[in-house]
C-alpha cells in the first residue's frame, strides 16, 4: 500500500520482482489437454465429424477389405496346397511331329512306377465317344459337356479327392457297370447324390451310380466326367486300354528328378510327345494372379482414401473459417501460435484416426464376413491394419497442416474482429 | 501497472488509430476509456492487452516491455497477467459454465483438477455457484457475461480489460456486471473498461476520453484522490 506519485513506469519494473519476469515462458499443454481441445470441434459438429471420417472410413474399409479377402483367399489355396499336396505330377499323351494326337504306349504306368522316388501310380483313359446321360430319352446332341473316364481304383488317393456320398470303385465294382460321378458332372445330371436307383447311361449302357465326388482341384478334368472301372470300360465301352493321363506321387524331396524322367519312361520311343505338369502349379498361378489383382484393388481403396483426405483437409478449412471468434478467444486467453496449431492438428488427426478405426473395423467385418460365405479362413495380416491406421495419421497430418497453420497464423484481433 | 509512452498504431493502408498515446495506469486502479467510435479506443483495449504491438512507441504491462516480447512470451503474459472480458462474452455453446471457466485456464499451467476448483472459486465469486452445470443458452445474457468475467479472473491476473462489457445487456443486468467489476477492483484487480457510453464512465473513479487516436481529456485528479488505493 503506496501511494505512487512518481511515474508508473518506473514504479512498475519495481512491481515485478527478477524472478517472475523471468519465468515468463507459456505453459505446455499436457496430452490429454491437446486431445481435448481438439475434440471441441468434433463434439460441436458431430454430423460434419462424422462424415469427413466416413470418407476414410471407406478408403482404409477397402483397402483393408481387399487385403483380407485375397489374404483369406490365399490362405485358402495354401490349405488346399497343404492338404493336397505339391507331390502330384501327371503324365499326358502331347501331339506327334506331324501334329497328330499322340498316345501313351500301354506300358507307360508300369514303367512310371519303377522311377526311383515315385511312391505311387494311378492312371485314368478317356473313353473315346463316350457321352453320358441321364436317361435315353434325352437328344444325342445334349452331351452337358460331360466324358467318360476308364480309371484305375488307386486314382482317389493319388488325385486327393474326397466323395460327397456314396463310396469308391473297388475291385469288385470296377468290372461291373458302376460309376462314379464328378462333382459338376452329378450337378449337371440332377443326381443328388449316390442311390442304388441312381442310374446313367454311359455310351449306350445303363450304370449305376455308387459314389458322387467332391470337386477335385488337382484334377479339374474329372470334375465333369463319369469315371468307371478299368476293366468294365474295357469289357462294355470298348476302351482301348491307353492310358491318358498317368499321375504319379513322389517323395517331395525328388518330384524334380522324378520330373525329369518321367517323359522318357513314359513312352521311351517318343519322350517329346509325352506332356509332363504339376497341377498344383496351376494353384500356384492363380495365386500369384490374385496377388496382381489385388494390387490393382488396394490402388482404387488409396484412391478412395486420398479422396477421403481432402475430405478432411475441406473439413478443417471450414472449421477454422467458422471459429476465428475461438481462436481469437484462445489468443487473449494465452494460447501461443503453437497451441493453436496444435490443436487444429489434433482436431484434423483425431478425426481421420476415428475415420481409420472405423475403416479396419469395417474392413475386418467385410473380410470375416466374405471368408465365412466363401468357407475360407478370415485372413487379415497385422500389417495391413497398422499400415491402415499409418496412412490415417499421415493423411490427418497432411490435411490439417495447412488449416492449422493459417489458424495460427491469424492474428488476434483480427480474430476477434470476427462477428 | 500499464504505462503506455508515445504509442503510434497504424493500420496497413494508413489509417492511423493512435496517434501518440502517453497513458499510465496505476495497479489497483478502476479506469473507464470512453470515446466514440473510431476514436482508437478498441486499438487501445488491443495495445492493452498485448494483442497487437504498435507501430511505434512503447508498451509496458506489469513491468514488461510488450515490444521487446516474442510472441509466446506474450502469450504466456496474457495467460497469467491479463483478463479478457468482452461484448460478446464468447462462451463455447454447448459447454457448461464450469467448462467455459476451466477452459479459461487452459493456457495457464495448471493441472485439469485445479482448473477446475479455481473455476469453480470463480463463478462462486461472480455469484454463479448455483448454475455452473449450465450451459450459455441456458443463462440469462447478464448470466453469461458474468461466466464470461469469472473466465477472466479465474486466473487471478493482475490486469482486467473489459471490452463493452455492458454493450450487449439490457441495463440492469448491465449494472449487475458493472457493480461486479468494481468489486473486483476493490479486491485489488488493476481494471480497464473501454466503452463508449458516458453514464458507465462518469461512474467509474478516472476517465480517459478519446478522440481520433489521441488521449483528449484524463481526469488523473481523480486518480490522487480515489485511484491510487494501494
Amino acid at each position: 500500500m503506496t501511494v505512487r506519485t512518481t511515474d508508473a513506469r518506473t514504479a512498475d519494473v519495481r512491481d515485478a520482482p527478477a524472478t517472475i519476469r523471468e519465468a515468463l515462458r507459456p505453459a505446455r499443454l499436457g496430452p490429454a489437454d491437446v486431445v481435448r481441445v481438439g475434440a471441441v470441434g468434433l463434439r460441436t459438429r458431430p454430423l460434419r465429424a462424422f462424415l469427413s471420417a466416413l470418407g476414410i472410413a471407406i478408403g482404409i474399409a477397402a483397402m483393408v477389405a481387399v487385403v483380407g479377402i485375397s489374404s483369406s483367399s490365399r490362405a485358402d489355396l495354401d490349405r488346399t496346397l497343404a492338404a493336397l499336396g505339391t507331390n502330384l505330377l501327371t503324365v499326358s499323351p502331347g501331339s506327334t511331329l506331324t501334329g497328330g494326337q499322340a498316345q501313351l504306349p500301354s506300358t507307360a504306368e508300369q514303367m512310371v512306377a519303377r522311377i526311383d522316388g515315385v511312391r505311387s501310380v494311378s492312371a485314368v483313359g478317356k473313353v473315346a465317344g463316350a457321352k453320358v446321360y441321364r436317361t435315353d430319352r434325352i437328344p444325342k446332341v445334349e452331351t452337358n459337356g460331360l466324358a467318360a473316364y476308364a480309371v484305375r481304383t488307386s486314382l482317389r488317393g493319388a488325385i486327393g479327392a474326397r466323395l460327397a456320398s456314396g463310396v469308391w470303385l473297388n475291385a469288385a465294382t470296377a468290372r461291373y457297370p458302376a460309376v462314379v460321378l464328378g462333382a459338376t458332372a452329378a450337378d449337371r445330371l440332377g443326381i443328388g447324390r449316390a442311390d442304388r436307383n441312381a442310374q446313367v447311361l454311359v455310351d449306350g449302357t445303363w450304370f449305376t451310380v455308387v459314389g458322387v465326388l467332391e470337386p477335385a482341384p488337382l484334377a479339374p478334368e474329372l470334375d465333369t466326367a463319369a469315371l468307371v472301372g478299368w476293366s468294365a470300360a474295357e469289357d462294355r465301352l470298348g476302351f482301348d486300354g491307353h492310358a491318358t493321363t498317368v499321375y504319379t506321387r513322389s517323395a517331395e524331396a525328388r518330384v524334380e528328378s522324378v520330373r525329369e524322367l518321367l517323359g522318357p519312361t513314359a513312352d521311351p520311343e517318343a519322350p517329346s510327345e509325352v506332356q509332363v505338369s504339376r497341377p498344383s502349379d496351376a494353384l500356384a498361378a492363380q495365386r500369384a494372379a490374385g496377388q496382381a489383382f489385388t494390387g490393382l484393388l488396394l490402388g482404387l481403396g488409396a484412391v478412395a482414401l486420398l479422396v477421403g483426405g481432402v475430405g478432411v483437409a475441406n473439413t478443417m478449412v471450414i472449421s477454422v473459417l467458422e471459429r476465428r471468434a475461438e481462436i481469437g478467444l484462445r489468443r487473449s486467453l494465452g494460447a501461443t501460435r503453437g497451441q493453436i496449431r496444435s490443436q487444429f492438428l489434433a482436431e484434423s488427426l483425431l478425426l481421420s484416426a476415428l475415420g481409420g478405426a472405423g475403416g479396419a473395423l469395417l474392413g475386418l467385418a467385410v473380410t470375416v464376413g466374405y471368408a465365412v460365405y466363401q468357407g475360407w479362413p478370415a485372413v487379415v495380416p497385422p500389417w495391413a491394419l497398422a499400415g491402415g491406421i499409418a496412412a490415417t495419421l499421415l493423411i490427418g497430418g497432411m490435411a490439417g497442416l495447412y488449416p492449422a497453420i493459417r489458424a495460427a497464423r491469424l492474428s488476434p484481433t483480427e480474430a476477434l474482429a470476427t462477428p | 501497472m500499464i504505462a503506455l509512452t508515445d504509442v503510434t498504431k497504424v493500420y496497413p493502408g494508413g489509417v492511423t488509430a493512435l496517434a501518440g498515446v502517453s497513458l499510465s495506469v496505476a495497479r489497483g486502479e478502476l479506469v473507464a476509456v470512453v470515446g466514440p467510435s473510431g476514436s482508437g479506443k478498441s486499438t487501445m483495449l488491443h495495445m492493452l492487452g498485448t494483442l497487437d504491438r504498435p507501430t511505434a512507441g512503447r508498451v509496458r504491462i506489469d513491468g514488461y516491455d510488450a515490444g521487446a516480447l516474442s510472441d509466446a512470451r506474450l502469450s504466456a503474459l496474457r495467460a497469467r497477467r491479463i483478463g479478457f472480458v468482452f461484448q460478446q462474452f464468447h462462451l463455447t455453446a454447448g459447454a457448461s459454465a464450469l467448462a467455459n471457466v476451466a477452459d479459461g485456464l487452459l493456457y495457464s499451467g495448471l493441472r485439469p483438477a485445479r482448473r477446475r476448483e479455481r473455476a469453480a472459486d470463480a463463478l462462486h465469486r461472480v455469484g454463479l455457484g448455483h448454475r455452473m452445470r449450465h450451459a450459455p443458452h441456458e443463462l440469462s445474457g447478464g448470466e453469461r457475461q458474468r461466466v464470461a468475467v469469472a473466465r477472466a479472473v479465474a486466473g487471478e491476473p493482475s490486469l482486467l480489460l473489459a471490452d463493452e462489457p455492458t454493450g450487449a445487456l439490457d441495463s440492469a443486468s448491465g449494472a449487475g456486471v458493472m457493480a461486479l467489476l468494481r468489486e473486483l477492483n476493490t479486491a485489488g484487480t488493476t481494471v480497464v473498461i473501454i466503452t463508449h457510453d458516458q453514464e458507465i464512465a462518469e461512474s467509474l473513479p478516472r476517465q480517459v476520453r478519446m478522440r481520433d487516436g489521441r488521449v483528449v481529456d484524463d481526469s488523473t485528479a481523480d486518480r490522487i484522490t480515489t485511484g491510487v488505493v494501494r
